[in-house]
Parts: C-alpha cells; structure tokens; sequence
C-alpha cells in the first residue's frame, strides 16, 4: 500500500510533527514516500522515520494552495492510496485542498492506526471518540501531533528531485512575531506544560509558575480569566475557546477545572491538579492532585525536581 | 467598495452537554440537549464579518447545512447582524458533503470574502474551510487571528508555530477564524426582533459527495481516582510522576 506523507520542514529539517506522520504511515503497513518543499538537508529526517524516497519540490512555497497542488501531483505520480499529513498549521491548511484535488475523504486529527478504511479520532473537545469510515478509494489523514511516536531505526532515504507546477501564488507571507522570546516549545507542540490560574492571585506571583517550567523545560500556560484579565498573554491561554494541548504532562496550579478548561487540556496523557479547595472539579479530572496552597507546593516542586538531577 | 461577505455557521452542543449516544452508539443523543452557535463561528468569524461590513460597506450572508432544528440558531447569528441567511436541507454528514453544498451556494453568490470558525466544538475537524478554498479555486487564511481588508486583499495574521505570520491573500479568500479576531457581540432587543424578519432562504441541496462517515462512537475508559499525595510532601508526586506515570 503506498501512502505519500507531506512533511512540514523548517530550515532543512522535517518537523517532529512531520516525522510522527511518517511514522505512523510505515506503522500502518504503508510504503511511505515523503513530499518536501523547500530548503532541505539530505533527506530532512524522513528516513530515519520510515519512509523509503523523498521527493523533493525545491521551491520556497509558502501559499498552501501551492504547496497542495504539487502534494497532489506528487500523489498522482507514486500511485498513492493515501495521504498522510501532521494536524499542525501546516498540514490543517494543506490537506484538505489535496483531499478535495483527489476526490478523498478526509480524516483529521487520527488518534489510531488506519485499519482497511477505518480510523479512530476524538471528537467533542475530547470527550469521546468516533471510529470513522473513508467511503472513497483515496484517503487524506492527518495525524494528531505528539500521538504517535517517531521511530528513529529507518534507513536514510533517497531524494530525488520532482518538478511539477506550483500554479500561481495567492497568499504571501510579510512577517512573524514569536510569542516567546524564551524560546520554549509552542504550546500546541509542547510536551510538558505548568499552567495556573486564579488561585496565583495575581501577575505579579508568576515567577514560582515560570521557575517550575524551567526545572522542567516545560511552556507555560493558563486558563482563561488570567488571559482575559491580561495577566497572562493570550497565547497562553488553553480551554475551549483557547488552545487544545496535548502534552505527556500537564501541571495546573490554581485553577478549578471548570469543562471549558478541561475540552483544552483532557488529551493531556497525566494530569496534576494543585488547589486549596479540596472539592475543585479538576480533582476529579486529574491523575494526581495536591491540595494544598500553589505558594507553597509550587517552590518545593521545583526544588524537588532540581534535586532529582 | 462594498463587499460581500458569506459566514459559515453550525450549531453545536453547548460545551456543558451530557455527552452520550444512541442507536447502538452511531448517533449523538440530542435529547435535552441545547444548542448553540459554534462559538468560533459566532465570535471570530460572523463578528468579523459584521466589522468588516460596518467599515466597508456591503452585505453579510450567513450559510447554514442543517435542517429546520437549526433555525433557532440561525435567527440568533441575524440577532447579532447579518443582513440574511441560506440554510442548505441537508442532515450534514462529513466535511465533504458539507464543503460541496456551501461552495454551490458560494459560487452562485460571487461572494468576496468567506468565513468560518477554525473547527467546530463537537467534530474538532478544522476540515471544511480548506476544502471550501479549494473547491471555490479561492486563495485560504487558515487559523487567523486578526483580518483586515484594503484595495482587493485581505491581510491578516495566523498562527503558526511559535508565534504569528503576517499574510496577504487575493480576493476571493476563504478565512478561517480562530480567537482574537474580534470579541463576542451579545444581540440587543433591537437585533432580536429584527432578526425574525430578515431572509432565512431554505434551498434544496443538489448532490454532494460523502467522503467519510463515522461508523461508531465510543466513550473513553472512566478515568481512575485521582491519586492525592500530602502537600507536605511534593517530592513524593515527583517519584510518582517519575516511577509510576513515567513522564519525567
């Protein structure tokens, strides 16, 4: 079964995000041939993770129209089944113009493995899950990042050049602003994340906040009333109507859990919640829980953790 | 110059519904359930357009794939401004069908700029504003923050990873709005009364094709107890988190 993954690089290198892809492809039971647009060195990654060729479209696209036609092409050219590409900005906005171009149906966000034509994801803010049927012959999945692991064993693959018209460019990118200067992993990447809310009091009373995030080379993040109130920057802020996050480890520190906090944070594999009130919903979200004052359990989670080495 | 613009709304649940399923878990259990505007639809994308129209001039449509059941959720996106609504007869079935019944109904509007939520709060898919871009050959702001028009662009800002890139795009542009593009409006008497007499057009949908179709639902595992550890003692959370959840 052959399955082309489209893989997001940045400076010549495919994103984690991009290789998960690649390795869930190779998981399923696919041949895998990676499509890369851009600068890239040797083959980015990609073989290591599991796929066999690249191909690689030298142009600097950045319209996703562009980068959707040559993804088709590419598809059409290895005789592709399906299409797999990360559920990140890139692939969110790349995937479902390939789907369209290929007459595919599209599954976004898989949390499991394609089996024939069936695929599992989460659905209603993670609240549960939908076993999803492709009903065409093609398929375009996207893959929910930092779900599956990237393997690391592959062979390097080979690059071969592919040339094919981009079309016209429509949408130009002018700028970037980081939102951290700090440099710490985004959010919707981060793997670990120490988040706080209310119960900190005020802005002024981050510092414990950001000094465990160190200790753990965590992101920070909060919940909504801190972001609206300004006392954190809005991109930090995770819930229902913020950012969805999927971390390995979630620390939440005066916050009590109400269900639009939980729909941003319940993908999260562990979850610890520290709070003074003892009925705080997000008790019974939690995998582990201290009820206790942030101020205090905060500095000495630090200090635990530094000791740790 | 004025503009046209189109919305894409859905209802949802609203975020504190009981989640269940019946029909031997292939269907969602609507029963008590109450509905909403997709939040991302209403706050970021219909308020953007209602902006937009106020500095532009023009018109704001909104579009609708659902039955009758949506119409309480419709009046309510004409309660906060649009001038008029499309709801297409359709039980919505998958990002495709949905894509395809808007974009024939888009096509025959010659609309400048179309907006939509970046996902909705129950599928999560963040699927049919792309597949609209492409079906409509119409340029796609994915995940934007902020949307301003001059001169037959549109610039916006978008996230991207680790921060925001500045965009331009040629119009027509299909945006997908996530938050701080603009902040809720709560409809005022005056837009709820007038709401019941702008346009609700019901059109029968020509054929759209499926492309997925969810073959169960399921409920994830009832979470364990939390286990609780002595605020005394964090160090013992840090064992925990490091022997047994194996996450440090």
């Amino acid at each position: 079964m052959n399955c082309l993954a489209f893989v997001p690089t940045k400076n010549g290198q495919a994103t984690k995000a991009g290789l998960e892809a690649v390795s869930y492809a190779k998981q399923c039971g696919a041949t895998v041939t990676a499509v890369m647009v851009g600068a890239l060195n040797g083959d980015g990654g990609a073989g290591a993770a599991g796929a066999t060729k690249v191909l690689h479209v030298s142009n600097e696209l950045h319209d996703e129209g562009q980068i959707a036609k040559v993804v088709s092409a590419a598809a059409e050219a290895t005789g592709a089944e399906w299409v797999v590409a990360p559920h990140d900005h890139v692939g969110r906005a790349v995937a479902p113009r390939v789907a369209v171009r290929l007459g595919a149906g599209m599954v976004p966000g898989v949390t499991g493995l394609l089996e024939g034509s069936t695929v599992k994801r989460n659905v209603f803010s993670g609240k549960a899950m939908a076993h999803v049927n492709v009903k065409t012959a093609k398929k375009v999945i996207t893959t929910t990042p930092n779900a599956f692991g990237v393997a690391s064993d592959g062979a390097a693959a080979a690059v071969e050049s592919f040339a094919t018209d981009a079309g016209e460019a429509r949408l130009s990118v002018t700028g970037f602003e980081a939102s951290s200067a700090d440099g710490s992993v985004p959010l919707p990447e981060a793997v670990r994340v120490v988040s706080a809310g209310r119960g900190l009091k005020g802005p002024e009373n981050w510092g414990i906040v950001e000094e465990l995030a160190q200790a753990l080379s965590a992101t920070t993040a909060c919940s909504r009333p801190v972001s609206d109130m300004g006392w954190r920057p809005h991109h930090e802020h995770v819930g229902q109507t913020g950012i969805t996050i999927r971390p390995d480890l979630y620390i939440a520190a005066g916050i009590s859990g109400a269900i639009q906090h939980l729909a941003g944070v319940n993908q999260s594999k562990v979850i610890v919640a520290i709070n003074t009130d003892p009925e705080a919903p997000f008790f019974k979200a939690a995998d582990y829980g201290i009820v206790g004052d942030a101020f205090e359990v905060l500095p000495k989670l630090t200090a635990a953790i530094k000791s740790m080495g | 110059m004025t503009m046209k613009f189109l919305v894409c709304i859905s209802k949802a649940p609203d975020t504190t519904s009981r989640i269940a399923f019946t029909e031997g878990d292939t269907q969602f259990d609507a029963n008590g359930v109450q509905f909403i505007v997709n939040p991302y639809d209403e706050w970021y994308a219909l308020v953007r357009a209602l902006e937009l129209k106020e500095q532009h001039g023009g018109s704001v449509t909104t579009i609708t794939v659902g039955q009758a059941d949506c119409d309480p959720v419709i009046r309510k996106a004409l309660a906060i401004g649009a001038d008029d609504a499309i709801r297409v007869d359709a039980n919505p079935t998958d990002a495709m069908q949905v894509a395809g019944l808007i974009a024939a109904q888009a096509k025959a509007g010659g609309y400048d700029v179309v907006l939509c939520g970046k996902e909705t709060i129950d599928h999560n898919g963040s699927v049919v504003g792309g597949m609209l871009a492409e079906m409509l050959e119409a340029s796609f702001i994915s995940l934007a923050t902020s949307l301003d028009l001059d001169g037959g662009k549109a610039m916006a800002k978008r996230e991207a990873s680790g921060g925001l890139e500045s965009v331009e795009a040629t119009l027509p542009v299909v945006v997908s709005a996530a938050k701080g593009m603009a902040e809720q409006r709560i409809p005022n008497m005056r837009g709820i009364m007038a709401a019941r007499t702008k346009p609700l057009n019901v059109v029968t949908p020509g054929g759209a094709t499926e492309g997925t179709g969810v073959s169960k639902f399921e409920l994830p595992p009832a979470k364990g107890d939390c286990k609780l550890i002595s605020a005394d003692t964090p160090e013992e959370l840090v064992r925990l988190l490091r022997e047994e959840a194996k996450v440090l």
